[in-house]
Parts: structure tokens; C-alpha cells; sequence
């Protein structure tokens, strides 16, 4: 503690410098921030896809229906203990542009399923004993300012009913939250809704959502489900929901390896910078150290008063950069997050924030500790003098 | 007259010590490539695919989609609409009668040959006309399917990203077999990424009776498509939607287009503003090691404008030179990318494009840094205190 005057002391020396110097690696930690957030968005939630799920689909394309008769026979296989049908609605709200991640489900099982998902239990039985009821996460209800008991003209891109038109009315029965963060911005509604009113494809389903009894086991309970249907007109492929989710995101492009390579970048410049600067002011101070030196401060002293100086300025400007980045991300409105729904900092990506700032404190100081610890009192006093 | 000397011996005697104060130099311009590398390669993915979907995209054909289908994937229309669609007026003739090409897509799930992951890919049933329509397609390897045959074409990019699609393959999805007799190429469109085969077998072996997703029609020239829309839209026999081919492609790349130029945006103020700030830090720098040197230069009387400019000109130097090397690195490491992303439930096949516009607006945007990265440094220069800086020792 007797050494923050000290430290204090060779920071200011010139203030210039240091809030040049800060605000580089303000910069590049708020980058850094918003390029995890981004990447998170892109994992589309692999991270909390439930471990004891499984997806069966079309072994062809997730585009070609299944029949629902499928349903039971699947319920049937050793170790699965609920399955719940699902068909993706395709949705929209009053533009083609404004998509909603919309499902069809069966509704009974739903909870049971997924239990990250909380609903009041009010909320719960509405939704059950309403046939066009709907339940929407918070963070797309906030998006489009839509209440409870509010009746929604949904559109899909593909479902057409009887009518001959593509809206499905909808009432919101309940709201949604999540305990995943991200997890709620899609809509789901009852699949016999969508399945009694819909012109074409009736009694099929995109894919079922197989709830096992041992985690486990995943890899057994999927070879006999596809065993069950080798061979048929339509073959399966089941997978965890982790693994498809994985698979599905990195469709997208490899978003994960072009972060990484623009972060190495950006922090590689921001090393360039902070190295640049200590070794500045250890050349500067040349005089001042040696004279430490000469009072009997040890070579251990002087690296810890260089290695400290350069951490206060990475670990402050770093703090600094991934706080506003926080508060960046948090401010950024309804409409731009569609593009983006689940679009936040993760803690590992904190994490890794702090330990990056650590690492370039650390590697800056190297080169100006190296000298400070070669150096002759002697000579550098006199030529100092 | 007199000012223009005094800048240019100033600016000389600035780049010949320039070798003493290297080092933070060469952060600067590190810093300048590093942002100028990282902006232009990002830009370089939208441009690559905006180029791949502006060749697929012709403004003399008409696409027609089911009403309120956003796409391709969501559309189905009744095979024989494309009577109707073919007496629309505008529609160009030949010798077989109006070129309407009715198209049936499909998507498969074929494994990457790199990363092995499932992927899903378009497979597309045409008959003869699509070869009118997209004249771009042409076999380059291999040869024609037979109608009829389970036989495919493939085409360049997807043969080159998934397993199993060469020539001379057999591809196997669902219950069927088909035998890849052709590799095809569109001059880089969006075709590049999709199977092709013959359209009755396709829906045949999808049990989609005669029904197809999308027409395609050839128009007599790009201006009369307004009238062939409008006569398709308001028959009311039909429920469908009409739109160019271009505006069609354009608008399936809008969304990607939006976000990289946003996530570009970011990325170029951001670091840029941090690669600035290093850059202040450089120029004060040099600043301080020329006190002296300055306050002699004013004292022989050198003017407050030939100091100020040299000190920019140093920057706008450093900003030159970071921006070359960023822009020569991006060329070299992304010009042509192989990169792959995902549309409407489909893969795309596209290649980064580090264009010669992408260059220019990354030059100019170094100098603007480096001139930002001056600005101060350069009016310190010229308000250091003659007498008290030459006094300096």
C-alpha cells in the first residue's frame, strides 16, 4: 500500500499519454465485449439445450414433415418418457420481415419438457383450456408491445388454413420467462390448432422433442428410434438438442472463428500500444530507477512497481471497455435485437475479458522490466546526472 | 511560395530522424493496418455475397412465388399454372412456345467434406426451359442428366464442399439412389451451391404430385415487367406473388447485408478510435522528442503553419502506410475465401471479395485515422514556448 503514492505518481506523469493509452484498451475491450455478445447470439442457445432431450426429424432435410403417427411408436422405445410434436409455424408479425420464432406443441407435456421455462400456474391453465391460446417469452412480447389477453393476427410463410388466408389468430394466454438468459423470444401455440385448420400437410410434424429418462443413454435411445423407422418411406435422425442446435448454428457460417481472429487482432494492436507506452515511460524514468536502485530497492521491487503500473492500466481501461459493453448491449432496442434475439454477454465471456487484461498487463511490462532490471546504477545515474 | 520550402525542408528533416523514433512509429502504423485488415476483410464477406446473388439475379426474369411465401422454401404452386403464367404478357417465346421454367426445391442433408457436419443443401428439379432461364448454367464437366433418369448435376461449389457429389458418385438420400453425371457451373451464382436434376423424377421421389415451388419466366426485356406482374397478381384465379429475379436475390441477402455492415461499423469505430488514440500517443511522442528541434526551426523563423503541416503530414504518412499494408494483407489472406452461410433453410456457397472500391474506402479511412491521430500532437507543436524549449536540455 505504501507504494500507490509511488505508483500513482508514475502514471501521471503524463496525463496525456495515460488517457491516450487508457482509452485504447477502453476500445478494445468494449469491441471485445460486443463481438462475444454476437457470437453468443450466434450459438442460437446450444449452451442450454437440455441434456436429456432429444430431436427426432426427417433423415432427408429438416424441411420434410414427419408423419404424427410416428409420435407413438417413438413413446414406445425403452428409456423415452414423454414426446412432445412440434411444427414450426413459419411466423410472422404484420411484415414478412419481422419474424417470430414460432412453435406448434402439444401443450399438455409442454412443462414437463422444459421446465427452464416459468409461467404462473393461472397462466399455465389459461393457455391449456384455450385452443388458439398462445404463450409468447417476455423479450418478444416487449419487442412488439403485446399484452396479456391480447389477440394476435400471426402470420406464417407457409401454413395457409381452410380460409384460404395465412393468419392465425392467437390470444396471448400467458408470458413467459426464462431462467435461461436468451431463452425467451419465441411464441408457442397448441399444434392441434395448427393442425385442424391448416389446408395441406395434416397429421404431419416437423420434428418431436423426445424426453429421456437417462441422459446417458442418448446415443442407445436414438440408434433404436431410427431403427424403428429404417427402411420406411421416411427415415429418421434423432440427436441431442444440443448437437442439433450446434449443427443448425454453425450452418450460419463460422461465426466462432471469425470473432477469434478479430479479437487476436484487436488485442495484438492493443498490446503493440500498451507496450509502446511502458516502454516509454521506463526510458523516461531511466534516471529515477536507477536512483531506486541506489536507495536499495531490489530488482524483485522494481519489477512489481513496473508490472503494477502496466496491470492498473490494462485491468482499469479493461473494466472500464467490458462495462460499457454491458451497458451497450443492454440499451440496444426491441428492433434491432430481432436479428438477434439472445444477444448478451456470457460470464465466461467476463471471464475471459479479465484474464485477457492480466495477460496484456503482464506481456507489456516484460520488455521495460528486462531493462529496468539490467540496469547499472552507475551508469545510468551519470549519464541521468 | 516560401511556406511550400519551409514545409518541405521540415517534413525531410522529420523523415530522416523518423529511423531514431521507429518503433512507436511502427505502432501507429500497426495499429492503422491492423483496423484496415480486420474492416476490409469483414466488408469483403458482404461483397463476396452480394456478388454471388447480383450474378444469379437477372432483371429480364420474373419469379413467381406463392402469395405472402417469403421464399422459395415456402412456396407451392400447382404445376399447371405455368399454362396461365406463360400467356402473361411480356413473356418471351421460342420455338417451343413461351420459356417459363417451373422449378420444384427441395432440401437434402449432405455432410461438408471438411468439418463433416450435416448441412442442408437445395436440390432442385428443372425441366429443359431452366437452361433458358439461367443461361448462365453450363456443364463444365461430365454431362447432361437424362429426363427421367435418376441421374444429377452438381453444381461447381457443392461438389467442392460436400461428400459424396463428385462425378461419378452415387448420392443417396431417403429411399433413392442418384447417379452425379455432370458438375455445372453458373459463373459463381448461387446455382453453384445446388443439386439439379430433372423435374418429374424429383417429384416423383418426393410425392409432390405436380406441384413445383417457384416459375421462373423469361421476359421480352426488363420493361415489361411491370405489366407481366401486374396481370399475375390481379387474376384471380392465381394467389401468388411476382418479383425480378434481382430484386428477388437482392432481398434474400438484405438481412446479412444489414448485419455486417453493421457489425462492420462497429468494428471500424472501435478499434479505429483505440488505433488513434495509440497513434496520438505516437505523434505526441515525436512531438516531444523534436521540442528543440522546433523551437530552433521557429526561432530561425520557419512559420507556425509549415510545423503544424509536417506534423500531420508525418501522421497522414503513418496512415498511408498502415493502410497499404492492411489492405495488401486482407487481399492476400481473404480475396477468394471459400465460405459457406445459410439462407432460407439453404447453404449458400460464396467467396470473400476484397474489391478494388473495398480498398479505397480502407485507405481513406487509415488517412482519416491518421489525421485524427495528428491533430493534437500537431497543434502542441506549434504552441510549444520558443524561448523555454530551446533552453531545454
Amino acid at each position: 500500500m505504501k507504494y500507490l503514492p509511488l505508483l500513482w505518481s508514475n502514471l501521471a506523469r503524463h496525463k496525456t499519454r495515460l488517457v491516450c493509452t487508457l482509452l485504447s484498451v477502453v476500445f478494445a475491450f468494449l469491441l471485445f465485449g460486443m463481438l462475444m455478445a454476437i457470437r453468443q447470439a450466434f450459438t442460437l442457445g446450444a449452451n442450454f439445450a437440455g441434456a436429456n432431450r432429444l430431436l427426432t426429424m426427417s433423415a432427408v432435410s429438416l424441411t420434410v414433415a414427419l408423419p404424427i403417427s410416428y409420435g407413438d411408436r417413438i413413446a414406445s422405445v425403452k428409456g423415452v418418457e414423454r414426446v412432445d410434436p412440434q411444427n414450426w409455424v413459419g411466423g410472422y408479425y404484420q411484415e414478412t420481415r419481422n419474424t417470430v420464432y414460432a412453435l406448434a406443441v402439444r401443450s399438455a407435456d409442454f412443462f414437463t419438457i422444459y421446465p427452464e421455462y416459468q409461467l404462473p400456474a393461472t397462466e399455465q391453465h389459461a393457455w391449456l383450456a384455450d385452443k388458439r391460446g398462445a404463450i409468447v417469452g417476455a423479450a418478444l412480447a416487449k419487442q412488439y408491445g403485446w399484452k396479456l389477453g391480447q389477440q394476435i393476427p400471426l402470420r406464417s410463410n407457409i401454413w395457409r388454413n381452410k380460409d384460404g388466408t395465412n393468419v392465425w389468430d392467437v390470444t396471448v394466454d400467458g408470458i413467459y420467462t426464462s431462467d435461461q438468459k436468451g431463452g425467451d423470444s419465441q411464441l408457442f401455440m397448441h399444434y392441434q390448432y395448427l393442425d385442424d385448420a391448416r389446408s395441406f400437410a395434416n397429421n404431419t410434424v416437423s420434428w418431436f422433442v423426445l424426453q429421456i429418462a437417462n441422459p446417458d443413454q442418448a446415443g442407445e435411445v436414438a440408434q433404436s428410434v431410427d431403427a424403428l423407422f429404417a427402411n420406411s418411406p421416411s427415415e429418421t435422425r434423432t440427436s441431442t438438442e444440443k448437437a442439433f442446435v450446434a449443427n443448425f448454428a454453425a450452418q450460419y457460417g463460422d461465426i466462432g472463428a471469425i470473432v477469434t481472429a478479430v479479437v487476436a487482432v484487436v488485442l495484438f494492436t492493443m498490446l503493440l500500444v500498451t507496450v509502446n507506452t511502458m516502454a516509454q515511460s521506463v526510458r523516461e524514468r531511466t534516471g529515477e530507477l536507477a536512483v531506486l536502485k541506489a536507495l536499495g530497492f531490489g530488482n524483485l521491487r522494481l519489477t512489481g512497481l513496473v508490472l503494477a503500473e502496466s496491470l492498473a492500466i490494462t485491468l482499469v481501461g479493461g473494466i472500464i471497455g467490458l462495462v460499457l459493453s454491458y451497458v451497450v448491449i443492454g440499451g440496444i432496442p426491441g428492433a434491432l435485437l430481432q436479428f438477434l434475439p439472445g444477444l448478451y454477454l456470457p460470464a465466461h465471456a467476463a471471464a475471459l475479458a479479465v484474464g485477457l487484461m492480466l495477460l496484456l498487463g503482464v506481456l507489456a511490462a516484460v520488455l521495460p522490466v528486462s531493462r529496468a532490471v539490467r540496469l547499472q546504477v552507475i551508469t545510468a545515474l551519470r549519464s541521468a546526472g | 511560395m516560401n511556406a511550400l520550402k519551409q514545409l518541405l525542408v521540415v517534413s525531410l528533416m522529420n523523415f530522416r530522424n523518423l529511423r531514431r523514433r521507429m518503433d512507436s512509429s511502427l505502432v501507429a502504423v500497426a495499429g492503422f493496418a491492423g483496423v484496415v485488415l480486420v474492416v476490409v476483410a469483414i466488408l469483403s464477406i458482404r461483397a463476396g455475397f452480394h456478388a454471388t446473388l447480383a450474378t444469379t439475379g437477372s432483371p429480364d426474369v420474373a419469379i413467381v412465388l406463392r402469395g405472402g411465401a417469403g421464399s422459395e422454401v415456402n412456396s407451392v404452386l400447382g404445376g399447371n399454372q405455368s399454362f396461365t403464367i406463360g400467356q402473361a404478357p411480356g413473356v418471351a417465346q421460342d420455338q417451343s412456345g413461351a420459356i417459363v421454367s417451373p422449378e420444384l426445391l427441395v432440401q437434402i442433408s449432405l455432410k461438408k467434406r471438411a468439418s463433416g457436419l450435416q448441412s442442408s443443401v437445395s436440390f432442385r428439379g428443372v425441366t429443359a426451359d431452366a437452361f433458358k432461364v439461367h443461361a448462365k448454367v453450363h456443364i463444365v464437366s461430365g454431362r447432361m442428366f437424362k429426363p427421367g433418369l435418376n441421374e444429377v448435376i452438381v453444381g461447381a461449389e457443392a461438389a467442392h464442399l460436400f461428400q459424396g457429389v463428385q462425378l461419378g458418385d452415387t448420392l443417396h438420400t431417403g429411399r433413392y439412389h442418384w447417379q452425379v453425371v455432370g458438375i455445372f457451373d453458373d459463373g459463381g451464382g448461387l446455382h453453384n451451391s445446388e443439386i439439379w436434376t430433372s423435374l418429374p423424377v424429383l417429384q416423383g421421389a418426393y410425392q409432390r404430385g405436380n406441384s413445383v415451388s417457384s416459375m421462373y419466366a423469361k421476359l421480352t426485356s426488363a420493361a415489361v415487367f411491370p405489366a407481366f406482374k401486374e396481370s399475375l397478381e390481379h387474376n384471380p384465379q392465381l394467389n401468388v406473388s411476382v418479383q425480378r429475379e434481382s430484386d428477388y436475390f437482392a432481398g434474400q441477402a438484405q438481412g446479412m447485408s444489414l448485419f455486417i455492415g453493421i457489425v462492420g461499423a462497429i468494428i471500424a469505430v472501435l478499434m479505429g478510435g483505440g488505433a488513434v488514440f495509440g497513434a496520438v500517443n505516437t505523434m505526441y511522442t515525436a512531438v516531444a522528442a523534436r521540442t528543440q528541434e522546433i523551437a530552433m526551426l521557429r526561432a530561425l523563423g520557419f512559420g507556425r503553419m509549415p510545423v503544424l503541416a509536417s506534423v500531420l503530414i508525418e501522421a497522414l504518412v503513418l496512415g498511408l502506410v498502415g493502410g497499404v499494408c492492411g489492405g495488401v494483407l486482407a487481399y492476400l489472406l481473404f480475396n477468394g475465401f471459400q465460405a459457406t452461410t445459410f439462407n432460407s433453410l439453404t447453404i449458400i456457397a460464396f467467396r470473400f471479395a476484397v474489391t478494388p472500391q473495398l480498398l479505397g474506402w480502407g485507405l481513406a479511412y487509415a488517412l482519416v485515422m491518421g489525421l485524427l491521430g495528428g491533430l493534437l500532437p500537431a497543434v502542441r507543436a506549434v504552441r510549444l514556448p520558443i524561448a523555454a524549449s530551446l533552453r531545454q536540455s
